[in-house]
């Protein structure tokens, strides 16, 4: 160790002299320092060198060169040792005498080593002094001096050298391909796996392990060097150029023979046997020696004392009755008899809201295999079977005839039934219900006998005929002898009741919308209205006496002295007029819808529906005045009327109906008629019950005692009701409706205020025949007799007695 | 005063019911489980009367169950076995995943098993509750033992309801309790009277059936496994009423019968015994082996007025049954083999009949062919080979109709090749205006004891029925719209009488403007005759009509609804009159014609 110090000193004084020198130096130093560790652990291998020695030369060299992927190396191994054994003889004396300069004291093992790692440094001498050409000259006797040195002696020596140069890393500068014996991957170029075109620049191909520069080998081999090699040289087709170091290597023949091989796609040893016989270690031959001749455990001759504690643990439980035998399987059902001791009173409390399931339907004719004919289906009636829904279709199968019971095929939908019944048992809600079997005639209220009610208007007598287009508006005189009708035609007519006789027609500027006889018996007066205009006329029929006092009350009005300004004017008609009968016309602003009485005759109120506030109008005969009751009026008013007896007013808009004190002026009442357009109203002649009739075909009677909601609402006619009346003195009420029919009904009210009315339909009145989706338009009563006259569409009028 | 606001839905009908969901989760149960517990409980959901008070003011359509039901379901033993069972099949998963051969032996040796003995009981607490609920199983367990045994389900259930069966159709033909049969399109439906209790069951015809895709086979077996565990145990009851052996035992002597003959042909003894048992031609073995003693005569107490009619009555029908029961009593029958075997020996031996068959369609046939005894022979072909003289050869239904109609009816309608007459259910009751089949109203004249015409006679009495049934259709049509016609005939009337007074009036308005001479006739008035019943009909009428106008309206939604069924009823009776009508016209056409044909051939 002192010694490779002291060269290491040396060498650091010496480097400036020569790089070359302190290189090698250094290395020897390693590859002391190497020696020194594989001397330690090295003895081993060797001795196993030494055994197998032999095999070992071509078997190493095989796996060397075979195995290993880079073939380079293993050539080196084989260069290596040529080269060893030609230095042995050609550069010892250079050698020797270095050696002894260095040390001397090295025994002979170490000195061999030594020489062996200095073989390289001499090796590089050589080549560069002899060059290319000598070197590849001299390489064939160096084979064959190495084959022979195999077999001696010598042969250790050399090995030995060779395992020191597989620890020893570092390989010495120069041509390391000489030397190598490494088995690793070349890694005495540091540069990597790169592309080495980058070095073509530089002088150097990279670095070695130390950083230092390794290099490119001195060659200047231009084209013309090359073409003489390739014509010179024998083994120039076995020379290769190493790319990492530059050199050019010739193949040894086995490693051109391994080249061959892998070329043949054969496994690289040569030797190798690919179907040798399979030799199983564990044979399924029982051998008679054991694998091993371990002598047997103590503890397998003895019991184990766990197991002992573990058996006696379970004896004690049989023993104690702990674990019993396994019980052999019931299998299947096991049978007895389940109701011995059933007690009926023993019912759980759940099984009061039991609902038991529905039986199946049981089949019926149709479900027959040959069903009478009757049960099958038609053609049409099995299209309309599949194309219903199969929850609508009343059969779930289509009835089918067979001739006989061998022809009947499998119901292809008897699993499906059978399911869908399994489903109702458990996912079907039950509901307990209680199905009254209600008869028919029960429901039907129990009414007295229209019989029992007479008098009625029960057949038609009489048909007024004369107009020419539908009769919108009759009214009766107060005496019960006079019919007065207003029609479309623009004419007036007046009838004689009992004959039927047309007495007077009065031509008028426009359709009549309304007409109505003066209650008064004392005065002979009829007020209809046209367009704007409302004419008072004295027909002239009756008592003479009656007309001319009529006449006289309206020519004996005198003009107050302040003329009042007023919404209508009052005119007094011209002479042709005059002789008509029309004694005054008032014009209104608007068109007159209706008027009507008041029971005393002397006022008149009139209707003109509009938006404005001046909808209804209240006019005094007498005064020739007019009124505007109302500040403001609500809704479109559709009829108005006067209480009988008390001075009330009685305004029905569209929805409403609503009742004003006139003296107190003041709103008394709203009913609401709960329908959409009230068409007509009448009032009871005893002032406490209204009835109204409405477009949406409803009446509804109101108890003005009871509350602002209809008593009752009848629907007994099919379209729209046009109008209604109230008979004078008998309990009667009557309906006109647009599909032609009156129906007259029993309104009895009673002077109980505890008792309600009793509304009994007494008769459906037929005969007005419907033209253009009209059919009976006014209704109107005779004021004594139970007499009904209507009005239609088809122009005329008909009396029902 | 004061106190706590009540709050909504914490009380009344909201507390009684619970959804499926909640209930499931109380339980917690799987879906899965739940329904089987379900099933298996005989709980089954309920409809509240106020369905939104209970639905916490929500409208969403959910199933309720009852509180009580729930609550009842908590103490089941078997909700404890369910959960056992999912434990172990999740062992044994795990057992199977490791390959632990002997774990998964040993977990399927202790493999969790429920029994629904208490179940059963618990449904039916008495036998005669669980005997008015058997039409379900006995269908389901006849169902189920004519399917494959492959894959479906498993081959014990099979062959369990199998045996349930047989044993069921045994007590059925021992106590000759049956008492009507229908062959329908679906299968065959069989009513019998056991104890008192009418049940019905259906089964299926003997062919392979072809599994529904979309049928959960799960429910339907788990719905068995109940039905079976019901019909064994009734079995097990009827048996014992009846002093029978149970499981059922061949009479030995019967058994030494049927040894002699086909043994050999089955491996199997235990096979063999169950086929012998389904072949139901041999009797029973008793517990007790007695003859068959004499029904007591049940004692007569005297009674007045009504219910000694009531008594009559239930007496004559008591001796009818009898005469049923014995219907077939003393005649031999044979079997072809085209005819389904199975239904047929069951009815004819519930009858009391005799039945053989060709021994190699059956174990179990007593005589063969060529018996002279043989008295009728059921064929299902149109001619037969060989002939015997001295039985009949009738087609299956005949068996069937005289069943249903409780006597022997002529044999000569079925005859083999024969035109059948139609085969009526006997299920159909028929009241008061509905249709019946011409057939049905022959067979209760034949039932009345008079004597059928044959032949010539038979088209003239076919025309008396026709006259019969038009004479019943004028009835029904009477009943159907007797009001709405009369009304309408009113009306016609008025509108006509109007019309005719219009019309004269127009003529004279018509003369009157014309000539204003007016030629004053007098014709001589005609007395109308007033039909004093009609009026009065007419007056009712019309104040009906009047009265239907005051009902209010819920009442007369309800009303409506009543009289349009009614009329429906009577419409679809008047429409399959008419197609019969249009049918024995059409028939009685086609015969006419055939008749000239012949007779011009003839000639």
């Amino acid at each position: 160790m002192s010694t490779s110090r002291s060269g290491v000193t040396e060498d650091a004084v010496m480097e400036t002299k020569e790089k070359s020198g302190k290189k090698r130096v250094v290395e020897e130093d390693d590859d002391q320092l190497s020696l020194f560790k594989i001397d330690k652990d090295g003895f081993p291998k060797k001795l196993e060198k030494e055994d197998n020695d032999d095999d070992l030369s071509d078997s190493e060299e095989s796996v060397f060169s075979g195995l290993e992927d880079s073939g380079s190396d293993s050539d080196d191994d084989d260069a290596d040792d040529d080269d060893d054994d030609d230095d042995d003889g050609t550069v010892e004396e250079t050698k020797d005498t270095d050696e002894e300069s260095l040390d001397k004291d090295n025994d002979e093992e170490a000195t061999n080593f030594e020489t062996s790692t200095e073989q390289p440094f001499s090796e590089t001498r050589e080549a560069k002094l002899q060059g290319e050409n000598a070197s590849d000259g001299g390489k064939g006797a160096r084979k064959a001096r190495a084959s022979r040195a195999r077999g001696t002696e010598s042969g250790k020596l050399e090995q030995a050298p060779e395992l020191g140069g597989q620890s020893s890393g570092p390989p010495p500068q120069g041509d390391e391909y000489e030397q190598d014996t490494s088995d690793e991957e070349d890694i005495r170029n540091t540069v990597g796996n790169i592309p080495m075109e980058w070095y073509q620049d530089y002088p150097h191909i990279g670095y070695d392990l130390d950083g230092k520069k390794i290099y490119k080998p001195i060659r200047n081999k231009d084209e013309l060097d090359e073409f003489l090699d390739k014509m010179e040289n024998p083994d120039y087709w076995r020379t290769v150029h190493d790319k990492m170091t530059g050199a050019d290597i010739r193949l040894s023949d086995e490693q051109v023979s391994l080249v061959h091989r892998l070329q043949r796609g054969n496994f690289g040893d040569a030797s190798f046997s690919e179907y040798e016989p399979y030799v199983d270690f564990f044979s399924s031959e029982t051998m008679i020696h054991p694998v091993t001749n371990r002598p047997a455990d103590k503890r397998s001759f003895i019991p184990s004392l766990i197991e002992k504690e573990k058996v006696s643990r379970l004896v004690h439980a049989i023993k104690m009755g702990w674990i019993k035998p396994r019980q052999p399987k019931e299998s299947g059902l096991q049978l007895y008899d389940l109701w011995a001791k059933e007690d009926p009173n023993s019912i759980l409390g759940r099984h009061k809201m039991h609902v038991p399931a529905p039986k199946i339907k049981l089949p019926g004719h149709e479900e027959s295999y040959n069903p009478p004919p009757e049960y099958l289906l038609t053609e049409e009636e099995k299209l309309a079977w599949e194309q219903q829904d199969p929850e609508e279709q009343k059969l779930n199968f289509l009835p089918q005839k067979f001739a006989c019971l061998r022809t009947v095929p499998a119901y292809s939908r008897f699993i499906h039934e059978r399911f869908e019944r399994c489903l109702d048992l458990y996912l079907c809600p039950r509901q307990r219900k209680m199905r009254v079997n209600v008869d028919p005639e029960d429901l039907i209220p129990k009414l007295p006998k229209p019989r029992d009610l007479q008098p009625f208007p029960t057949v038609q007598s009489l048909v007024y005929r004369g107009h020419s287009n539908l009769v919108r508006c009759i009214s009766v005189s107060p005496g019960g002898q006079w019919l007065a009708s207003g029609s479309d035609d623009c004419t007036v007519r007046l009838w004689e009741i009992c004959t039927g006789r047309c007495m007077k027609t009065i031509e008028v500027g426009g359709a009549v919308k309304s007409i109505a006889w003066n209650p008064n018996p004392a005065i002979c007066l009829v007020a209809l209205s046209f367009n704007q205009t409302v004419l008072l006329l004295n027909p002239g029929l009756g008592d003479k006496l009656v007309c001319s006092t009529t006449d006289q009350l309206i020519a004996s009005y005198v003009e107050p002295e302040e003329e009042k300004e007023q919404s209508v004017q009052w005119q007094l008609p011209e002479d042709q007029d005059v002789e008509k009968g029309v004694r005054l016309i008032i014009n209104h602003p608007k068109s007159v819808r209706q008027l009507t009485w008041h029971s005393k005759g002397d006022y008149l109120a009139t209707v003109m529906p509009d938006n404005s506030n001046t909808q209804v109008l209240i006019h005094q005969i007498t005064k020739r005045r007019s009124q505007n009751p109302f500040r403001k009026n609500k809704g479109l008013v559709q009829c108005v009327s006067f209480h009988p007896i008390r001075p009330y007013f009685f305004v029905a808009t569209q929805r409403y109906i609503r009742i004003y004190n006139l003296i107190k002026q003041e709103l008394m009442k709203k009913l609401s008629a709960n329908c959409k357009w009230i068409s007509s109203m009448a009032i009871h002649p005893a002032g406490d019950n209204v009835i109204c009739g409405s477009y949406d075909s409803r009446l509804a009677w109101f108890d003005l005692d009871l509350s602002t909601k209809p008593y009752k609402v009848l629907r007994h006619h099919k379209k729209a009701l046009r109008g209604v009346a109230f008979h004078k003195t008998y309990p009667l009420f009557a309906s006109a409706s647009d599909d032609g029919s009156v129906i007259v009904c029993h309104g009895m009210v009673y002077n109980d205020l505890l008792q309600n009315p009793l509304i009994v339909p007494v008769k459906v009145l037929k005969g007005h025949t419907i033209t253009q989706d009209l059919g009976v338009l006014d209704v109107a009563f005779h004021p004594s007799q139970p007499w009904v006259f209507s009005s239609g569409a088809d122009h005329t009028v008909r009396l029902f007695t | 005063m004061g106190g706590l606001q009540k709050k909504k839905y914490e009380s009344g009908s909201a507390t009684n019911y619970v959804t499926r969901n909640k209930a499931r989760k109380k339980l917690q149960l799987s879906l899965a489980d739940f329904r089987r517990l379900c099933i298996l409980k005989g709980i089954y959901p309920h409809e509240p009367k106020r369905k939104k008070k209970v639905n916490k003011g929500s409208t969403a359509p959910r199933t309720f169950y009852l509180v009580k039901d729930i609550r009842f379901l908590l103490h089941e033993p078997i909700v404890a076995k369910f959960r056992e069972y999912k434990v172990f099949v999740r062992k044994l998963r795990k057992a199977y995943g490791k390959s632990e051969w002997g774990a998964v032996q040993r977990l399927r040796e202790n493999k969790p098993v429920y029994k629904l003995d208490h179940i059963v009981k618990e449904r039916y607490p008495t036998f005669i509750d669980a005997l008015r609920d058997l039409d379900d199983a006995l269908s389901m367990c006849f169902l189920f033992s004519t399917f494959a045994r492959t894959g479906k389900c498993h081959v014990q259930t099979i062959q369990l309801c199998r045996r349930l069966s047989v044993e069921w159709m045994n007590y059925i033909v021992i106590s000759r309790s049956l008492r009507k049969v229908f062959l329908s399109i679906k299968g065959i439906y069989y009513q019998a009277e056991v104890l008192g209790q009418t049940v019905t069951w259906l089964v299926p015809y003997q062919f392979a059936h072809n599994h529904p895709t979309d049928v959960d086979y799960r429910v339907m077996a788990t719905f068995t496994e109940f039905h079976t565990t019901l019909l064994g145990f009734v079995n097990f009851r009827l048996y014992q009423t009846l002093n029978l052996l149970y499981p059922p035992k061949l009479d030995s002597k019967a058994e030494v019968e049927l040894k002699a003959e086909h043994e050999e042909d089955y491996a199997m003894d235990s096979e063999s015994y169950l086929e012998k048992l389904s072949a139901l031609s041999a009797s029973l073995s008793r517990v007790i082996s007695t003859v068959e003693e004499e029904e007591a005569e049940p004692d007569r107490f005297p009674v007045e007025g009504e219910d000694a009619e009531v008594l009559v009555a239930r007496e004559k029908e008591q001796k009818e049954q009898e005469a049923q029961k014995n219907l077939f009593e003393g005649l031999k029958f044979f079997l072809n083999r085209e005819v389904p075997r199975e239904s047929l020996a069951f009815v004819l031996r519930c009858f009391g009949a005799q039945v053989s068959w060709e021994k190699s369609l059956c174990i179990g046939g007593t005589y063969d062919v060529t018996d002279e005894t043989i008295t009728h022979q059921v064929v299902d072909r149109p001619n037969v080979d060989k002939k015997y003289i001295n039985r009949y050869y009738i087609q299956p239904q005949w068996v069937f109709d005289c069943v249903n109609s409780r006597m022997r009816l002529p044999v000569e309608d079925y005859f083999p090749g024969v035109t059948l007459p139609p085969h009526l259910s006997p299920f159909v009751e028929h009241k008061e205006g509905d249709y019946v089949p011409p057939e049905k109203l022959r067979l209760m004249a034949l039932q009345r004891g008079e004597r059928p015409e044959r032949e010539q006679e038979e088209i003239e009495g076919e025309e008396d029925d026709d006259g019969g049934d038009d004479s019943q259709e004028d009835e029904g049509g009477d009943d159907d719209d007797d009001e709405e016609e009369e009304e309408d005939d009113d009306d016609d009337d008025m509108d006509d009488e109007e019309a005719t007074d219009e019309k004269n009036l127009k003529l004279m308005e018509k003369q009157k403007s014309k000539g204003k001479t007016l030629p004053v006739t007098v014709t001589p008035g005609k007395v109308k005759l007033e039909n004093k019943m009609r009026l009065e009909q007419e007056e009712k009428a019309e104040e009906k009509r009047l009265a239907i106008m005051m009902m209010k309206k819920k009442e007369k939604y309800l009303y409506d609804k009543i009289v349009f069924g009614k009329k429906r009823k009577v419409r679809e009776a008047n429409k399959l009159a008419a197609k019969r009508k249009a049918h024995d016209d059409a028939w009685k056409a086609d015969k006419k014609k055939k008749k000239k044909k012949t007779t011009i051939g003839g000639e």
